[in-house]
Protein backbone atom coordinates (compact mmCIF):
# COMPACT_ATOMS: atom_id res chain seq x y z
CA UNK A 1 0.00 0.00 0.00
CA UNK A 2 1.19 3.60 -0.20
CA UNK A 3 0.05 4.71 2.43
CA UNK A 4 -3.75 6.48 1.61
CA UNK A 5 -6.11 5.72 3.90
CA UNK A 6 -8.88 3.24 3.02
CA UNK A 7 -12.17 2.54 4.38
CA UNK A 8 -15.14 -0.08 3.31
CA UNK A 9 -18.01 1.41 1.83
CA UNK A 10 -20.45 -0.10 4.79
CA UNK A 11 -19.51 -2.05 7.56
CA UNK A 12 -20.26 -5.64 8.23
CA UNK A 13 -20.41 -6.08 4.08
CA UNK A 14 -17.06 -8.02 3.30
CA UNK A 15 -14.15 -9.17 6.12
CA UNK A 16 -11.64 -5.71 6.16
CA UNK A 17 -8.84 -5.17 6.06
CA UNK A 18 -7.82 -8.94 5.53
CA UNK A 19 -5.48 -10.65 3.17
CA UNK A 20 -8.29 -13.07 2.43
CA UNK A 21 -11.30 -10.86 2.42
CA UNK A 22 -14.81 -12.88 2.07
CA UNK A 23 -17.70 -11.49 1.84
CA UNK A 24 -20.40 -11.84 5.03
CA UNK A 25 -24.19 -13.59 4.43
CA UNK A 26 -26.18 -15.08 6.41
CA UNK A 27 -27.57 -18.72 6.78
CA UNK A 28 -31.42 -18.45 7.58
CA UNK A 29 -31.92 -20.84 10.57
CA UNK A 30 -35.15 -21.82 9.62
CA UNK A 31 -34.76 -22.87 6.46
CA UNK A 32 -31.28 -23.02 5.51
CA UNK A 33 -31.43 -20.57 2.64
CA UNK A 34 -27.50 -18.62 2.02
CA UNK A 35 -28.04 -14.93 1.56
CA UNK A 36 -25.94 -11.73 0.71
CA UNK A 37 -25.82 -9.27 2.61
CA UNK A 38 -26.96 -10.37 6.09
CA UNK A 39 -30.07 -8.69 6.15
CA UNK A 40 -33.14 -9.11 8.35
CA UNK A 41 -35.21 -11.86 7.08
CA UNK A 42 -34.97 -14.88 4.71
CA UNK A 43 -36.46 -14.30 1.26
CA UNK A 44 -37.95 -17.54 1.00
CA UNK A 45 -39.43 -18.53 4.54
CA UNK A 46 -39.55 -14.94 6.32
CA UNK A 47 -37.61 -16.23 9.38
CA UNK A 48 -35.55 -13.56 10.67
CA UNK A 49 -33.14 -16.01 13.15
CA UNK A 50 -29.97 -16.53 10.67
CA UNK A 51 -26.23 -17.11 11.58
CA UNK A 52 -23.72 -14.79 9.96
CA UNK A 53 -22.08 -17.19 7.14
CA UNK A 54 -18.16 -16.40 5.48
CA UNK A 55 -18.80 -16.63 1.97
CA UNK A 56 -16.72 -18.49 -1.01
CA UNK A 57 -14.29 -15.97 -2.42
CA UNK A 58 -14.38 -18.12 -5.93
CA UNK A 59 -17.17 -18.82 -8.00
CA UNK A 60 -18.11 -18.37 -11.74
CA UNK A 61 -19.87 -15.97 -13.49
CA UNK A 62 -23.63 -16.87 -14.39
CA UNK A 63 -24.61 -13.61 -16.44
CA UNK A 64 -22.74 -10.18 -16.96
CA UNK A 65 -23.29 -6.72 -18.30
CA UNK A 66 -21.84 -3.20 -18.52
CA UNK A 67 -22.16 0.11 -17.44
CA UNK A 68 -21.30 2.56 -19.84
CA UNK A 69 -22.77 5.66 -18.56
CA UNK A 70 -22.43 7.58 -15.21
CA UNK A 71 -24.79 6.25 -13.01
CA UNK A 72 -27.67 8.98 -11.68
CA UNK A 73 -26.33 10.16 -8.90
CA UNK A 74 -27.04 10.28 -5.86
CA UNK A 75 -26.92 7.67 -4.62
CA UNK A 76 -24.32 6.38 -7.18
CA UNK A 77 -21.02 8.58 -5.29
CA UNK A 78 -18.01 8.05 -7.34
CA UNK A 79 -15.45 10.90 -7.59
CA UNK A 80 -15.67 10.64 -11.27
CA UNK A 81 -17.41 13.17 -13.27
CA UNK A 82 -19.45 12.54 -16.87
CA UNK A 83 -16.33 13.47 -18.35
CA UNK A 84 -14.15 11.17 -16.34
CA UNK A 85 -16.59 8.21 -15.69
CA UNK A 86 -14.84 4.97 -16.44
CA UNK A 87 -17.33 2.46 -17.72
CA UNK A 88 -17.38 -1.11 -15.67
CA UNK A 89 -18.92 -4.22 -15.76
CA UNK A 90 -20.88 -6.45 -13.14
CA UNK A 91 -22.94 -9.33 -12.89
CA UNK A 92 -24.05 -12.32 -10.96
CA UNK A 93 -21.60 -14.79 -9.36
CA UNK A 94 -21.75 -18.24 -8.49
CA UNK A 95 -21.05 -19.30 -5.13
CA UNK A 96 -21.20 -23.29 -5.30
CA UNK A 97 -23.66 -24.38 -3.01
CA UNK A 98 -23.78 -21.35 -1.56
CA UNK A 99 -25.28 -18.32 -3.25
CA UNK A 100 -25.52 -16.11 -6.37
CA UNK A 101 -23.67 -12.36 -5.35
CA UNK A 102 -24.21 -9.39 -7.83
CA UNK A 103 -21.27 -7.73 -7.78
CA UNK A 104 -19.25 -5.42 -9.68
CA UNK A 105 -16.62 -7.29 -11.86
CA UNK A 106 -12.70 -5.93 -12.11
CA UNK A 107 -12.73 -6.18 -16.05
CA UNK A 108 -14.52 -4.24 -17.85
CA UNK A 109 -14.22 -5.48 -21.21
CA UNK A 110 -17.54 -7.68 -22.05
CA UNK A 111 -15.51 -9.18 -25.04
CA UNK A 112 -12.94 -10.57 -22.02
CA UNK A 113 -15.62 -11.92 -20.18
CA UNK A 114 -17.29 -14.80 -20.62
CA UNK A 115 -20.50 -17.16 -19.09
CA UNK A 116 -18.99 -19.67 -17.12
CA UNK A 117 -15.32 -18.57 -16.03
CA UNK A 118 -14.02 -18.71 -12.98
CA UNK A 119 -13.77 -15.49 -10.45
CA UNK A 120 -12.17 -14.69 -7.54
CA UNK A 121 -13.34 -11.96 -4.93
CA UNK A 122 -11.22 -8.67 -5.06
CA UNK A 123 -11.58 -5.82 -2.70
CA UNK A 124 -11.48 -2.40 -5.20
CA UNK A 125 -11.70 0.88 -4.57
CA UNK A 126 -14.61 2.72 -6.61
CA UNK A 127 -14.43 6.09 -4.82
CA UNK A 128 -11.68 8.35 -3.22
CA UNK A 129 -12.73 11.16 -0.86
CA UNK A 130 -11.92 14.47 -0.88
CA UNK A 131 -9.45 13.89 2.04
CA UNK A 132 -7.85 11.06 -0.39
CA UNK A 133 -9.67 8.04 1.52
CA UNK A 134 -10.25 5.40 -0.67
CA UNK A 135 -13.58 4.02 -0.84
CA UNK A 136 -13.53 0.24 -0.92
CA UNK A 137 -16.34 -2.43 -1.84
CA UNK A 138 -16.76 -5.70 -2.72
CA UNK A 139 -15.85 -7.06 -6.57
CA UNK A 140 -14.93 -10.05 -8.41
CA UNK A 141 -12.27 -10.74 -11.21
CA UNK A 142 -11.10 -13.23 -13.44
CA UNK A 143 -9.86 -15.83 -11.79
CA UNK A 144 -7.14 -16.25 -13.88
CA UNK A 145 -6.21 -12.55 -13.19
CA UNK A 146 -6.38 -12.94 -9.66
CA UNK A 147 -2.97 -11.82 -8.45
CA UNK A 148 -3.03 -8.98 -10.90
CA UNK A 149 -5.87 -7.49 -9.51
CA UNK A 150 -5.16 -7.89 -6.17
CA UNK A 151 -1.85 -6.55 -6.48
CA UNK A 152 -3.77 -3.66 -8.40
CA UNK A 153 -6.02 -3.46 -5.54
CA UNK A 154 -3.06 -2.94 -2.75
CA UNK A 155 -1.24 -0.56 -5.00
CA UNK A 156 -3.91 1.58 -5.86
CA UNK B 1 -71.24 -10.51 -14.70
CA UNK B 2 -68.43 -9.80 -17.49
CA UNK B 3 -66.67 -6.68 -17.55
CA UNK B 4 -66.22 -4.84 -21.23
CA UNK B 5 -64.77 -1.92 -22.03
CA UNK B 6 -66.21 0.77 -24.12
CA UNK B 7 -64.54 3.46 -24.31
CA UNK B 8 -60.96 4.32 -24.57
CA UNK B 9 -58.56 7.42 -24.45
CA UNK B 10 -55.00 8.64 -24.65
CA UNK B 11 -53.17 11.64 -24.66
CA UNK B 12 -50.10 11.28 -26.97
CA UNK B 13 -46.71 10.01 -25.40
CA UNK B 14 -43.99 12.18 -25.54
CA UNK B 15 -42.40 15.20 -24.22
CA UNK B 16 -45.34 18.10 -23.77
CA UNK B 17 -43.20 21.34 -22.19
CA UNK B 18 -45.98 23.72 -20.27
CA UNK B 19 -48.35 20.67 -19.69
CA UNK B 20 -48.68 19.01 -16.55
CA UNK B 21 -49.15 15.21 -15.88
CA UNK B 22 -52.88 16.20 -14.96
CA UNK B 23 -53.31 17.77 -18.15
CA UNK B 24 -52.21 15.51 -20.15
CA UNK B 25 -54.53 12.49 -17.86
CA UNK B 26 -57.70 15.01 -18.12
CA UNK B 27 -57.33 15.38 -22.01
CA UNK B 28 -57.39 11.22 -22.00
CA UNK B 29 -60.04 10.80 -19.67
CA UNK B 30 -62.25 13.13 -22.08
CA UNK B 31 -61.38 11.52 -24.91
CA UNK B 32 -62.62 7.95 -23.38
CA UNK B 33 -65.99 9.76 -22.24
CA UNK B 34 -66.47 11.01 -25.48
CA UNK B 35 -65.24 7.36 -27.46
CA UNK B 36 -67.64 5.39 -24.59
CA UNK B 37 -70.28 8.49 -25.19
CA UNK B 38 -70.81 9.38 -21.62
CA UNK B 39 -70.51 12.02 -19.18
CA UNK B 40 -68.51 11.88 -16.21
CA UNK B 41 -71.01 12.26 -13.95
CA UNK B 42 -72.23 9.12 -15.11
CA UNK B 43 -68.95 7.21 -14.32
CA UNK B 44 -69.96 5.55 -10.52
CA UNK B 45 -66.14 4.66 -9.60
CA UNK B 46 -62.45 4.70 -10.86
CA UNK B 47 -58.97 3.71 -10.07
CA UNK B 48 -55.81 6.08 -11.01
CA UNK B 49 -52.00 5.26 -10.91
CA UNK B 50 -49.43 7.08 -11.42
CA UNK B 51 -45.37 7.54 -10.44
CA UNK B 52 -44.46 11.11 -10.07
CA UNK B 53 -48.05 12.29 -9.72
CA UNK B 54 -48.09 12.37 -5.38
CA UNK B 55 -51.97 12.71 -5.83
CA UNK B 56 -53.08 11.57 -9.17
CA UNK B 57 -56.62 11.11 -7.64
CA UNK B 58 -56.90 14.50 -7.36
CA UNK B 59 -57.65 15.02 -11.18
CA UNK B 60 -61.21 15.01 -10.30
CA UNK B 61 -60.66 18.94 -9.74
CA UNK B 62 -60.52 19.08 -13.74
CA UNK B 63 -63.09 16.50 -14.52
CA UNK B 64 -66.12 17.77 -11.86
CA UNK B 65 -66.36 16.91 -7.91
CA UNK B 66 -68.96 14.14 -8.04
CA UNK B 67 -68.61 12.58 -4.77
CA UNK B 68 -67.26 9.42 -6.72
CA UNK B 69 -64.63 6.90 -5.14
CA UNK B 70 -61.69 7.44 -7.37
CA UNK B 71 -58.81 5.34 -5.66
CA UNK B 72 -55.14 5.71 -6.27
CA UNK B 73 -52.99 2.32 -7.43
CA UNK B 74 -49.30 1.80 -7.92
CA UNK B 75 -47.01 -1.45 -8.87
CA UNK B 76 -44.56 0.08 -10.86
CA UNK B 77 -44.39 -0.72 -14.32
CA UNK B 78 -47.96 -2.70 -13.92
CA UNK B 79 -49.70 -0.13 -12.48
CA UNK B 80 -52.06 0.39 -15.21
CA UNK B 81 -52.67 -3.29 -15.38
CA UNK B 82 -53.89 -2.79 -11.61
CA UNK B 83 -55.77 -0.14 -12.41
CA UNK B 84 -57.86 -1.54 -15.26
CA UNK B 85 -58.12 -4.93 -12.81
CA UNK B 86 -59.69 -3.09 -10.30
CA UNK B 87 -62.22 -1.16 -12.25
CA UNK B 88 -63.05 -4.56 -13.74
CA UNK B 89 -63.51 -6.07 -10.40
CA UNK B 90 -65.59 -3.37 -9.61
CA UNK B 91 -68.05 -4.24 -12.21
CA UNK B 92 -67.43 -8.09 -12.07
CA UNK B 93 -68.59 -8.32 -8.61
CA UNK B 94 -71.44 -6.10 -9.20
CA UNK B 95 -70.98 -3.05 -6.83
CA UNK B 96 -70.34 -0.41 -10.16
CA UNK B 97 -72.12 -0.42 -13.17
CA UNK B 98 -69.57 2.17 -15.39
CA UNK B 99 -65.97 2.29 -13.97
CA UNK B 100 -63.07 4.19 -15.02
CA UNK B 101 -58.91 3.02 -15.10
CA UNK B 102 -56.74 6.33 -15.24
CA UNK B 103 -53.14 6.37 -15.66
CA UNK B 104 -50.35 9.44 -16.26
CA UNK B 105 -46.55 10.09 -15.38
CA UNK B 106 -44.38 12.89 -16.93
CA UNK B 107 -40.83 11.50 -16.36
CA UNK B 108 -37.83 13.58 -16.19
CA UNK B 109 -35.08 13.15 -18.73
CA UNK B 110 -33.02 9.94 -18.18
CA UNK B 111 -32.26 6.91 -16.31
CA UNK B 112 -34.70 6.66 -13.23
CA UNK B 113 -32.68 7.57 -10.08
CA UNK B 114 -33.94 6.62 -6.56
CA UNK B 115 -32.63 5.65 -3.33
CA UNK B 116 -32.23 2.20 -2.39
CA UNK B 117 -34.50 2.61 0.17
CA UNK B 118 -37.58 3.27 -2.04
CA UNK B 119 -37.03 -0.73 -2.67
CA UNK B 120 -35.78 -1.77 0.65
CA UNK B 121 -31.97 -1.98 -0.34
CA UNK B 122 -28.93 -0.44 1.73
CA UNK B 123 -27.32 2.29 0.81
CA UNK B 124 -24.24 0.46 -0.23
CA UNK B 125 -26.15 -0.88 -3.06
CA UNK B 126 -26.83 2.83 -4.69
CA UNK B 127 -23.67 4.26 -3.72
CA UNK B 128 -21.39 2.08 -5.90
CA UNK B 129 -23.47 2.19 -8.92
CA UNK B 130 -25.29 -1.43 -8.71
CA UNK B 131 -28.90 0.21 -8.20
CA UNK B 132 -29.81 1.05 -12.29
CA UNK B 133 -32.42 -1.77 -13.52
CA UNK B 134 -31.14 -1.30 -16.71
CA UNK B 135 -28.43 -3.67 -15.25
CA UNK B 136 -31.24 -6.50 -15.23
CA UNK B 137 -32.27 -5.84 -18.41
CA UNK B 138 -28.47 -6.42 -20.09
CA UNK B 139 -27.52 -9.22 -17.93
CA UNK B 140 -31.17 -11.27 -18.27
CA UNK B 141 -30.70 -11.00 -22.06
CA UNK B 142 -26.82 -12.09 -21.83
CA UNK B 143 -27.60 -15.12 -20.16
CA UNK B 144 -30.55 -16.16 -22.50
CA UNK B 145 -28.33 -15.40 -25.39
CA UNK B 146 -26.03 -17.50 -24.37
CA UNK B 147 -28.30 -20.43 -23.30
CA UNK B 148 -30.87 -19.68 -26.22
CA UNK B 149 -28.79 -18.37 -29.57
CA UNK B 150 -30.32 -15.27 -29.88
CA UNK B 151 -28.18 -12.85 -31.49
CA UNK B 152 -27.31 -9.37 -31.44
CA UNK B 153 -29.19 -8.99 -35.41
CA UNK B 154 -32.34 -9.86 -33.44
CA UNK B 155 -32.25 -7.30 -30.65
CA UNK B 156 -31.72 -4.64 -33.58
CA UNK B 157 -34.33 -6.37 -35.43
CA UNK B 158 -37.12 -6.18 -32.75
CA UNK B 159 -36.36 -2.61 -31.99
CA UNK B 160 -36.37 -1.67 -35.70
CA UNK B 161 -39.75 -2.93 -36.32
CA UNK B 162 -40.83 -0.90 -32.76
CA UNK B 163 -39.55 2.16 -34.29
CA UNK B 164 -41.19 1.14 -37.75
CA UNK B 165 -44.53 0.54 -35.98
CA UNK B 166 -44.29 3.90 -33.89
CA UNK B 167 -43.77 5.71 -37.65
CA UNK B 168 -47.42 4.65 -38.62
CA UNK B 169 -48.70 5.51 -35.01
CA UNK B 170 -49.70 9.40 -35.04
CA UNK B 171 -49.26 9.28 -31.07
CA UNK B 172 -46.43 7.95 -30.53
CA UNK B 173 -42.71 9.48 -29.38
CA UNK B 174 -40.35 7.85 -31.49
CA UNK B 175 -41.93 8.16 -35.48
CA UNK B 176 -38.61 7.96 -36.96
CA UNK B 177 -37.66 4.72 -38.39
CA UNK B 178 -34.40 3.15 -37.69
CA UNK B 179 -32.54 0.40 -39.88
CA UNK B 180 -31.05 -2.45 -37.90
CA UNK B 181 -27.30 -1.21 -39.03
CA UNK B 182 -28.19 2.23 -37.19
CA UNK B 183 -29.56 0.50 -33.97
CA UNK B 184 -26.25 -1.83 -33.71
CA UNK B 185 -24.34 1.42 -34.40
CA UNK B 186 -25.84 3.41 -31.42
CA UNK B 187 -23.60 3.26 -28.29
CA UNK B 188 -23.94 0.39 -26.05
CA UNK B 189 -25.49 1.79 -22.77
CA UNK B 190 -25.38 -2.06 -20.98
CA UNK B 191 -23.73 -4.90 -22.78
CA UNK B 192 -25.47 -6.29 -25.19
CA UNK B 193 -27.92 -3.48 -24.93
CA UNK B 194 -27.65 -0.36 -27.04
CA UNK B 195 -28.91 3.11 -26.69
CA UNK B 196 -31.70 2.84 -29.42
CA UNK B 197 -32.37 -0.99 -28.00
CA UNK B 198 -34.19 0.60 -24.97
CA UNK B 199 -36.80 2.73 -24.48
CA UNK B 200 -36.56 5.72 -22.48
CA UNK B 201 -39.16 7.76 -19.75
CA UNK B 202 -41.70 10.41 -21.06
CA UNK B 203 -45.06 11.58 -20.01
CA UNK B 204 -48.54 10.16 -21.52
CA UNK B 205 -51.62 9.23 -20.05
CA UNK B 206 -54.42 6.92 -20.71
CA UNK B 207 -58.11 5.96 -19.49
CA UNK B 208 -60.13 3.40 -20.21
CA UNK B 209 -63.96 3.37 -19.29
CA UNK B 210 -65.83 -0.30 -18.52
CA UNK B 211 -69.43 -1.02 -18.08
CA UNK B 212 -71.32 -4.21 -17.02
CA UNK B 213 -71.79 -6.55 -20.43
CA UNK B 214 -75.19 -6.58 -20.55
CA UNK B 215 -75.79 -2.64 -20.53
CA UNK B 216 -73.32 -2.47 -23.32
CA UNK B 217 -75.80 -1.33 -25.76
CA UNK B 218 -76.28 1.86 -23.92
CA UNK B 219 -72.74 2.97 -24.75
CA UNK B 220 -71.70 4.68 -28.14
CA UNK B 221 -68.17 2.50 -28.48
CA UNK B 222 -68.19 -0.86 -29.68
CA UNK B 223 -67.49 -3.28 -26.83
CA UNK B 224 -64.41 -5.14 -26.14
CA UNK B 225 -64.64 -8.21 -23.41
CA UNK B 226 -62.31 -8.13 -20.62
CA UNK B 227 -61.60 -11.92 -20.44
CA UNK B 228 -58.65 -12.04 -17.63
CA UNK B 229 -56.43 -9.83 -15.84
CA UNK B 230 -53.58 -11.41 -13.41
CA UNK B 231 -51.24 -9.91 -11.37
CA UNK B 232 -48.30 -11.67 -9.50
CA UNK B 233 -44.98 -10.56 -8.05
CA UNK B 234 -41.39 -12.48 -8.04
CA UNK B 235 -41.10 -16.24 -6.37
CA UNK B 236 -38.14 -17.01 -4.63
CA UNK B 237 -36.01 -18.17 -6.96
CA UNK B 238 -37.08 -15.88 -9.75
CA UNK B 239 -33.94 -13.99 -11.74
CA UNK B 240 -35.06 -10.35 -10.58
CA UNK B 241 -33.88 -7.55 -10.77
CA UNK B 242 -33.08 -5.43 -7.49
CA UNK B 243 -31.29 -8.47 -6.21
CA UNK B 244 -28.37 -8.64 -4.30
CA UNK B 245 -28.19 -12.03 -3.92
CA UNK B 246 -30.65 -14.97 -5.31
CA UNK B 247 -30.82 -18.10 -4.36
CA UNK B 248 -28.66 -20.76 -6.22
CA UNK B 249 -30.26 -24.48 -6.26
CA UNK B 250 -33.75 -23.09 -6.48
CA UNK B 251 -35.34 -21.69 -9.56
CA UNK B 252 -38.54 -20.31 -10.52
CA UNK B 253 -39.88 -18.83 -13.58
CA UNK B 254 -40.75 -14.83 -13.63
CA UNK B 255 -44.00 -13.71 -12.10
CA UNK B 256 -44.46 -12.95 -16.20
CA UNK B 257 -44.94 -16.76 -16.14
CA UNK B 258 -47.10 -17.41 -13.40
CA UNK B 259 -49.48 -14.35 -14.78
CA UNK B 260 -49.82 -15.23 -17.96
CA UNK B 261 -50.63 -18.94 -17.19
CA UNK B 262 -53.05 -17.63 -14.60
CA UNK B 263 -54.35 -15.19 -17.11
CA UNK B 264 -54.92 -17.74 -20.00
CA UNK B 265 -56.70 -20.45 -17.31
CA UNK B 266 -59.15 -17.34 -16.48
CA UNK B 267 -59.97 -16.53 -19.97
CA UNK B 268 -59.92 -20.20 -21.09
CA UNK B 269 -58.13 -18.73 -24.21
CA UNK B 270 -54.64 -20.52 -25.14
CA UNK B 271 -51.43 -18.92 -26.63
CA UNK B 272 -52.83 -20.57 -29.92
CA UNK B 273 -55.54 -18.19 -29.78
CA UNK B 274 -53.62 -14.58 -29.29
CA UNK B 275 -53.98 -12.52 -32.74
CA UNK B 276 -52.41 -9.81 -31.29
CA UNK B 277 -50.24 -8.73 -28.20
CA UNK B 278 -48.69 -6.40 -26.47
CA UNK B 279 -45.45 -7.13 -24.51
CA UNK B 280 -43.25 -5.24 -21.94
CA UNK B 281 -40.26 -3.95 -24.47
CA UNK B 282 -38.81 -1.91 -21.88
CA UNK B 283 -35.71 -2.91 -23.93
CA UNK B 284 -35.32 -4.97 -27.24
CA UNK B 285 -34.33 -7.83 -25.37
CA UNK B 286 -37.24 -8.30 -22.84
CA UNK B 287 -39.62 -8.39 -25.78
CA UNK B 288 -37.82 -11.36 -27.18
CA UNK B 289 -37.66 -13.16 -23.66
CA UNK B 290 -41.75 -12.28 -22.89
CA UNK B 291 -42.37 -13.54 -26.04
CA UNK B 292 -41.53 -16.70 -24.65
CA UNK B 293 -42.68 -16.69 -21.45
CA UNK B 294 -45.87 -15.61 -22.48
CA UNK B 295 -46.57 -18.93 -23.99
CA UNK B 296 -46.16 -17.43 -27.44
CA UNK B 297 -43.25 -19.75 -28.32
CA UNK B 298 -40.45 -21.75 -27.42
CA UNK B 299 -37.17 -20.20 -26.48
CA UNK B 300 -34.84 -19.78 -28.89
CA UNK B 301 -37.67 -19.75 -32.10
CA UNK B 302 -37.68 -16.03 -31.65
CA UNK B 303 -34.59 -16.38 -33.79
CA UNK B 304 -36.53 -17.65 -36.68
CA UNK B 305 -39.46 -15.63 -36.04
CA UNK B 306 -37.94 -12.08 -36.13
CA UNK B 307 -35.98 -12.89 -38.91
CA UNK B 308 -39.21 -14.31 -40.21
CA UNK B 309 -41.39 -10.93 -39.99
CA UNK B 310 -43.74 -13.01 -37.54
CA UNK B 311 -44.35 -10.07 -35.28
CA UNK B 312 -44.92 -7.88 -37.50
CA UNK B 313 -48.08 -6.04 -38.49
CA UNK B 314 -48.32 -8.12 -41.04
CA UNK B 315 -47.23 -11.27 -39.42
CA UNK B 316 -48.51 -14.27 -38.12
CA UNK B 317 -48.49 -13.18 -34.66
CA UNK B 318 -47.99 -9.13 -34.65
CA UNK B 319 -46.33 -7.95 -31.32
CA UNK B 320 -46.27 -4.04 -30.41
CA UNK B 321 -48.55 -2.55 -33.25
CA UNK B 322 -48.28 0.67 -31.98
CA UNK B 323 -44.29 0.78 -31.59
CA UNK B 324 -44.41 -0.71 -27.87
CA UNK B 325 -42.67 1.05 -25.14
CA UNK B 326 -39.19 1.58 -27.04
CA UNK B 327 -41.50 3.65 -29.80
CA UNK B 328 -44.18 5.63 -27.24
CA UNK B 329 -41.52 5.38 -24.00
CA UNK B 330 -42.90 4.09 -20.64
CA UNK B 331 -44.87 7.08 -18.56
CA UNK B 332 -44.91 4.45 -15.99
CA UNK B 333 -48.42 4.68 -14.57
CA UNK B 334 -50.12 5.14 -17.99
CA UNK B 335 -48.29 3.04 -19.88
CA UNK B 336 -50.55 -0.23 -19.47
CA UNK B 337 -53.49 1.31 -20.26
CA UNK B 338 -51.62 2.34 -23.96
CA UNK B 339 -51.56 -1.23 -24.62
CA UNK B 340 -55.12 -1.76 -23.89
CA UNK B 341 -55.92 1.46 -26.06
CA UNK B 342 -54.28 -0.33 -28.93
CA UNK B 343 -55.95 -3.91 -28.38
CA UNK B 344 -59.52 -2.61 -28.55
CA UNK B 345 -58.86 -0.53 -31.31
CA UNK B 346 -57.02 -3.65 -33.23
CA UNK B 347 -60.23 -5.67 -31.76
CA UNK B 348 -62.49 -3.16 -33.20
CA UNK B 349 -60.76 -3.08 -36.59
CA UNK B 350 -60.15 0.67 -36.12
CA UNK B 351 -56.09 1.04 -36.07
CA UNK B 352 -55.61 2.39 -39.70
CA UNK B 353 -52.62 2.23 -41.36
CA UNK B 354 -51.72 -0.54 -38.47
CA UNK B 355 -54.61 -2.31 -38.49
CA UNK B 356 -54.06 -6.39 -37.94
CA UNK B 357 -55.50 -8.24 -40.69
CA UNK B 358 -58.18 -11.04 -40.30
CA UNK B 359 -60.54 -9.20 -38.00
CA UNK B 360 -58.47 -10.28 -34.79
CA UNK B 361 -60.33 -11.77 -32.08
CA UNK B 362 -58.08 -11.72 -28.82
CA UNK B 363 -55.68 -9.59 -27.84
CA UNK B 364 -52.46 -9.92 -25.08
CA UNK B 365 -51.29 -6.89 -22.70
CA UNK B 366 -48.71 -7.63 -20.52
CA UNK B 367 -46.58 -4.92 -18.25
CA UNK B 368 -43.24 -6.18 -16.25
CA UNK B 369 -41.15 -4.03 -13.58
CA UNK B 370 -39.73 -3.80 -10.51
CA UNK B 371 -39.56 -5.22 -8.31
CA UNK B 372 -40.42 -8.52 -9.86
CA UNK B 373 -43.84 -8.02 -10.74
CA UNK B 374 -46.35 -8.65 -13.73
CA UNK B 375 -49.77 -7.80 -15.41
CA UNK B 376 -51.19 -10.02 -18.01
CA UNK B 377 -54.81 -8.48 -19.29
CA UNK B 378 -56.75 -10.66 -22.02
CA UNK B 379 -59.23 -8.92 -24.13
CA UNK B 380 -61.56 -10.70 -26.98
CA UNK B 381 -64.16 -9.81 -28.94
Amino acid sequence: MTGSRQIPVAEGLFTWPSDEPRLIGAQCADCGLVRFPVGSACQRCGGTDATDKLLSDRGTLWTFTTQDFRPPSPPYDGADTATTFQPYALGYVELPGEVMVEARLTEPDPARLAIGQPMRLAIVPYSVSADGTQVMTFAFAPAGEESSARAAAREA
Amino acid sequence: MEAVIVGVGLHPFGRFPGKSAMDLAAEAVRAALDDAGVGWPQVQAGFVGSLEVYNPDAIVGRLGLTGMPLRGVFNGCATAGTALAMAARAIETGEHDLAIAIGMDKHPRGAFAADPSVAGLPSWYGQTGLFLTTHFFGMKINRYMHDHGITHQTLAGVAAKNFRNASANENAWRRTPLSVAEILGSPVLNYPLRQFMYCGPDEGAGAVVLCRADQAHKYAGRPVRVRACALRSRRIGAFELQSPSLPVAEHAPSPTVDASREAYEIAGIGPQDVAVAQLQDTDAGSEIIHMAENGLCKDGEQERMIADGETEVTGRLPVNTDGGLIGNGEPIGASGLRQIHELVRQLRGTAGARQVAGEPAVGYAHLYGAPGVSAVTILST
